[in-house]
């Protein structure tokens, strides 16, 4: 029982950053009906200037702003440089532009900083909290973390102009244009606070599973898997499946098929969603006329 | 009007007593001799790197047939190519057949493989299938791992296969030997794709490609060409994995990651999505380019990868053979031909 409850605690703090992510992916994917495939290499890459200003002195949560920052900029710098020519573009096309990022990012991560594996500092202590013996700091801190950016955005969606404004330009372009919302920047704005938050779960991950290029692979197959359990345009539906998904792949990979396996956990899960319930959980049904 | 009377269409005209199309199976005969000649010409590590070529022009073939003319975004690809290539060295190591029986095995598996996958692929587009395929892609190394197989595929270790030697006492190299049976399969396999794709067949790809809904009205079977051209996409990978099994006489889990699918597809924007030469322009760039830009950082050739898809998706969007295309038609014009540029856009 023990044993249990410590594979399901631990799975809801794992499950805190694929929840991080797949909020990020549903929030391109709102406004765009894009899957970002690049999301997770561009966590991991704000992960690595993370790692670089703490080793230069930074304290851990300056760093941490200071990270959200930079990544913010980046996401609207791709956003209106790289995307924007291809906004009408073909599928093929903007697929082929997510990859084209996924593996730039990937190996300039691996030319700078080398394919070698490095520790990530946590911010939380090293004893478990309130002396508990089922789920470490980290843990507990990561689900606060997420928990925390959840509530900020929500706030941030919910009660201010531009958050507003953002919706609307997701929802329906032509419309908010005609009153007056620039559509183009608030998809640039999504695309900074997606990057943002990808590069929060790529912070909390990262001492968990250490930092290397390649680090966030798994990690966005379960974002992806999350963002379509709770449905692919539900914000909170992504935090839910995020959750969900962490703690069914701690106990399937402990009870059921060993940890060897786990990746085609979220194979199978993606495959049986989108056969099943392709709106997952929480999705909106949508109706096309033809 | 007259004009169009006056001149004979540009097809009629002969260039030095041969009509165009004869130029064309010249060329190609042409083409054939010299790639049957070039593995005597350069050294056996260049047969062998000349030999994937081949082998990843196959593949590139068979992923065009399903995401150029089909519409259907595949960043799986690795995963066929993988189980074609256990399948052969399965065969070999542990059956003992020899290496061309395994080769029609190898496809019959990928083609049953392939069209069960497209069935639930039915339901996904663009993205999804995408996604889908990409999670196939990611998660098949740890499948190939997976301890209750292993004593078929050697699980982490991989298995080594003998390479084959030249048949009937011919005295040449063993890798010119597989050049030369590659290259025997590879012709069989675009005459195969090329029949497929000109006729009835391939105009119903490209309708369930470009109006889904069109092609139902047209009478198109959408649900069973999709699920074929996944399974038909797919034998030509595991054909070509077989080969490639063969060729570099060794598999293991970890030849096969995502990063093999990726491949693929930068072969087939760079090679030219929708066309059937693209998959030679890709093949000699995904073998070739990779091995240049490795002098210079490990890492350098997946940026080189990763700069060149922007390049191709913004300035080239038709590939390597849509740019050929291109300045064959404005030679053409140039010399005074009537007809109009019919530039194939794909989807």
């Amino acid at each position: 029982m023990e044993a249990f409850l410590h594979q399901v605690l631990s799975g809801l703090a794992t499950g805190g950053v694929y929840a991080s992510l797949a909020l990020a992916l549903v929030m391109i994917y709102q406004s765009t009906n894009h899957i970002n495939f690049a999301q997770g290499e561009m966590a991991m890459f704000s992960t690595y200037l993370a790692w670089n200003m703490i080793n230069a002195g930074l304290p851990y949560w300056g760093a941490f702003a200071l990270t959200i920052a930079i990544s913010f900029v980046a996401g609207v710098v791709i956003e209106r440089v790289i995307i924007r020519p291809v906004e009408n573009a073909p599928v093929l096309s903007v697929v082929t532009v997510f990859v084209a990022l996924l593996v730039i990012f990937n190996s300039i991560a691996g030319w700078i900083y080398t394919y070698t594996i490095k520790t990530f500092p946590s911010p939380f202590p090293e004893q478990p909290l309130f002396g508990n013996r089922y789920i470490s700091s980290h843990e507990l801190g990561a689900i606060g973390v997420t928990l925390t950016v959840l509530v900020v955005l929500y706030v941030f969606f919910r009660f201010t102009p531009l958050g507003l404004a953002m919706r609307a330009a997701a929802q329906n372009a032509t419309s908010s244009r005609l009153v007056g919302i620039r559509v183009g920047w608030m998809l640039a704005l999504g695309w900074g606070l997606a990057a943002a938050v990808g590069a929060v779960a790529g912070m909390l991950v990262a001492p968990i599973i250490y930092l290397e290029p390649n680090m966030m692979s798994g990690v966005l197959l379960y974002a992806f898997a999350a963002a379509l359990v709770g449905g692919i345009d539900n914000p909170f539906g992504a935090v839910f499946g995020g959750f969900i998904v962490g703690i069914l792949e701690n106990l399937i990979g402990a009870y059921v098929i060993g940890t060897e396996l786990k990746l085609t956990v979220a194979l199978v899960l993606i495959i049986c969603v989108l056969l099943v319930k392709p709106t997952g959980l929480f999705g909106k049904v949508f109706a096309t006329r033809v | 009007m007259n004009d169009a009377l006056v001149t004979p269409p540009l097809s009629m005209t002969r260039y030095a007593g041969l009509s165009l199309r004869a130029w064309k199976m010249v060329g190609l005969v042409a083409l054939v001799l010299g790639a049957i000649a070039l593995p005597f010409t350069v050294s056996n590590y260049r047969v062998f790197q000349f030999n994937m070529v081949l082998v990843y022009a196959i593949v590139l073939l068979g992923l065009n047939i399903l995401t150029g003319y089909n519409g259907q975004i595949s960043l799986g690809h690795g995963a066929f190519y993988a189980i074609g290539a256990y399948v052969a060295a399965i065969l070999m190591d542990r059956v003992g057949w020899p290496y061309w029986a395994t080769i029609p095995v190898a496809g019959l598996a990928c083609f049953v493989s392939g069209f069960l996958f497209g069935l639930p692929a039915l339901r996904l587009r663009g993205h999804y299938l995408a996604l889908a395929t990409f999670a196939l892609a990611v998660a098949m190394p740890q499948l190939l791992k997976y301890k209750h197989i292993e004593q078929w595929t050697g699980g982490v270790q991989g298995i080594v296969i003998i390479k084959p030697d030249p048949p009937f006492g011919w005295k040449i190299t063993p890798d010119q030997w597989l050049y030369l049976f590659t290259l025997a399969i590879l012709i069989v396999m675009f005459i195969l794709g090329w029949n497929l794709l000109r006729g009835r067949i391939g105009r119903a790809l490209i309708a369930i490609r470009d109006h889904p809904i069109a092609a139902e009205a047209m009478g198109v079977n959408s649900a069973l060409y999709k699920s074929l051209t996944f399974g038909v996409s797919a034998l030509f990978t595991g054909v070509a994995g077989a080969l490639g099994a063969i060729v570099v006489q060794f598999v293991a889990p970890d030849s096969f990651t995502a990063g093999l699918s990726i491949n693929f597809l930068v072969g087939i924007v760079v090679g030219g999505i929708a066309s059937i030469s693209g998959a030679v322009y890709g093949a000699l760039f995904i073998q070739f380019v990779p091995n240049f830009a490795d002098q210079i950082s490990k890492a350098a050739p997946w940026a080189i990868y990763g700069v060149f898809l922007l390049l191709f998706v913004y300035l080239m969007p038709t590939g390597v053979a849509g740019f050929v295309r291109w300045v064959y038609q404005r030679l053409r014009l140039a010399r005074g031909g009537t007809d109009k540029p019919a530039v194939a856009k794909p989807s």
